[in-house]
């Protein structure tokens, strides 16, 4: 039943998406983030969204899939902009019926934050589709190795992000597991008022919790027997490469920076 | 309440990348007090096939019948829930599904859900936990500090508290010790014969499977390859190895006296009781001549 969320997923590619350094794609997207503040006008905004399409074909995911995918998280943009649409009231009246009073600023600024908001969330799930999660992590622990300086546990951050990563698939399948058990037994999540609805979530919280702390326990003594002793002279199977690609990505953002503050409305 | 498959097939995640087909074209028949083992490798879709019995999957192809109610792609989810009044499922591992604070009220969940009386219910789930060997003084204990056999029989009572007239069970005695196992299946022949309990079950024991069911249906690679009567299906050593699996015990311990004696034996020795019976006769014969 939850086979058709995609967040967090990793699908295997060979795009030249899938083949960029971990490194270079972490940087890109945390760096591309900031840059989506510069936006301010209509050209700013669409140029954002085009780049934003642009990637997303040269990842070779299909659109469809994408947006299915995603669609509880297109469900709060369309609430986000539902909200901007109503309770934004600047700028000309464009639609007066009733009590319904759209101005031209409320449309504006609602189409302008689900933009913002769609491109962020696109651009971090490319990143999670098209990179695995344990290179996620190495590309990770190398871009924040400097920090360790500053006694920044960063292995071991590291070590929880792709424990977590690597188990949102895993509670994903244990919920629906427990979803279909209590269906079985009569348990309705679909119909009823919110409050019936809302106790209905208890018979699914509370069995995926015990098996979550299980699973925890059963981890780290595993790793333990293993011998993890943490990242102390921890060498690496797999060595990131950066290769002309990376190099092209940075530059490809330093160019969409530069167009950006060149396309922004002054103020 | 009779249950048919006609042409059933089933995708996971259709139309995404992960698409992955679990069923094709199953068929299958299920008479009203029957006993059937659906027996196949690992992957061979048996958990999948089970799932559309009482409408937690809906085939994307083809129908299921159960009683009078057709499940096809588009069936509407309300009827799905009356389906479920009638066919309960014990999962594998079911103890991963309690929740409550206490044992009678993780048993009372399902009858309650379906709109039986919360007396009743209680009656019920104390006649349960009889039922189940369970020790009186576990009803208002958490069902969390019980041994594992233990919230193995709790979970499995929450299925039968609401009296569902088929009984659905995805290997109910997998990671139990040998006397547990028995303990449960013998319960579950019980229920079947004493409640006339037409009872489904998935299973890798062909020990089980030869000696519980009065039907067996092989599925292999998402295709309901046998189906007949335990004699029949494990009549049919070679096919059966085709599908990757094996023989029950007694019955391949039967082939290899039937070797040494240089005869075959009529009957098929479906459990050891009757493999004891079947040796001893022909021993007897033996000294006779």
């Amino acid at each position: 039943m939850l086979e058709k969320m995609i967040f967090g997923r990793y699908v295997p590619g060979n795009s030249f998406v899938h083949r960029l350094d971990p490194r270079s794609k972490l940087l890109f997207v945390f760096l591309f983030i900031v840059a989506v503040f510069l936006a301010n006008n209509t050209a700013t905004y669409a140029l954002l969204l085009a780049f934003t399409l642009l990637v997303i074909s040269i990842a070779r995911i299909r659109l469809y899939f994408l947006f299915n995918g995603l669609k509880p998280i297109l469900f709060l943009i369309i609430f986000t902009l539902l909200m901007h649409f109503i309770f934004t009231k600047e700028g000309a009246l464009l639609i007066d019926w009733k009590f319904l009073k759209i101005y031209e600023e409320g449309v504006r600024q609602g189409i302008y934050i689900s933009i913002r908001f769609l491109v962020l969330v696109l651009m971090t799930t490319i990143l999670t589709l098209t990179t695995s999660p344990i290179s996620i992590t190495d590309g990770m622990e190398t871009l924040l190795n400097p920090l360790k300086r500053f006694k920044l546990p960063v292995h071991e951050l590291a070590l929880m992000m792709s424990i977590s990563l690597r188990f949102i698939p895993t509670l994903m399948d244990e919920t629906d597991k427990i979803l279909k058990a209590q269906l079985a037994r009569g348990s309705d999540l679909t119909s009823g008022t919110v409050k019936e609805r809302i106790r209905a979530v208890v018979p699914l919280l509370v069995p995926l919790f015990v098996s979550a702390f299980k699973r925890a326990e059963d981890l780290a003594i595993a790793m333990e027997v293993r011998g993890y002793r943490g990242g102390e002279g921890r060498t690496r199977y797999r060595q990131l490469d950066w290769q002309w690609r990376d190099t092209v990505v940075i530059i490809l953002f330093l160019v969409l920076v530069v167009a950006l503050f060149w396309l922004r409305g002054g103020n | 309440m009779d249950i048919s498959l006609q042409q059933v097939g089933y995708s996971y995640a259709k139309g995404t990348p992960f698409e992955k087909r679990a069923l094709y074209e199953v068929n299958a028949s299920i008479r009203t007090g029957s006993y059937t083992a659906i027996i196949g490798h690992t992957g061979s879709g048996k958990s999948t096939l089970l799932l559309h019995l009482n409408g937690l999957l809906k085939p994307t192809e083809g129908v299921v019948r159960v009683g009078d109610v057709s499940i096809t792609a588009d069936t509407k989810a309300k009827e799905l829930k009356k389906i479920r009044r009638h066919v309960g499922i014990v999962f594998q591992f079911p103890e991963h599904q309690l929740f409550e604070e206490t044992v009678e009220k993780d048993i009372m969940f399902g009858p309650l859900n379906f709109g039986i009386p919360e007396e009743e219910a209680r009656q019920r789930a104390h006649e349960l936990i009889r039922l189940l060997g369970l020790p009186e003084d576990v009803a208002q204990k958490s069902p969390f500090d019980l041994s594992g056999g233990q919230m193995r029989r709790v979970a499995i009572a929450g299925v039968l508290a609401f009296k569902p007239s088929v009984l659905i069970l995805d290997e109910p005695t997998a990671g139990l010790d040998p006397r547990g196992r028995k303990e449960i299946m013998e319960l579950f022949t019980k229920l079947h014969k004493e409640e006339g309990l037409t009872t489904i079950l998935v299973t890798h024991s062909m020990e089980d499977a030869a000696r519980y069911a009065d039907q067996v249906l092989v599925m292999h690679e998402g295709r309901s390859v046998m189906a007949g009567a335990p004699e029949e299906v494990f009549g049919d050593a070679e096919r059966l190895k085709a599908f990757r699996l094996g023989l029950p015990r007694s019955v391949a311990f039967q082939h290899k006296v039937e070797k040494l004696f240089g005869k075959r034996f009529g009957t098929l020795a479906l459990t050891e009781e009757q493999l004891a019976k079947t040796i001893a006769e022909a021993l007897k014969e033996e000294g006779e001549r």
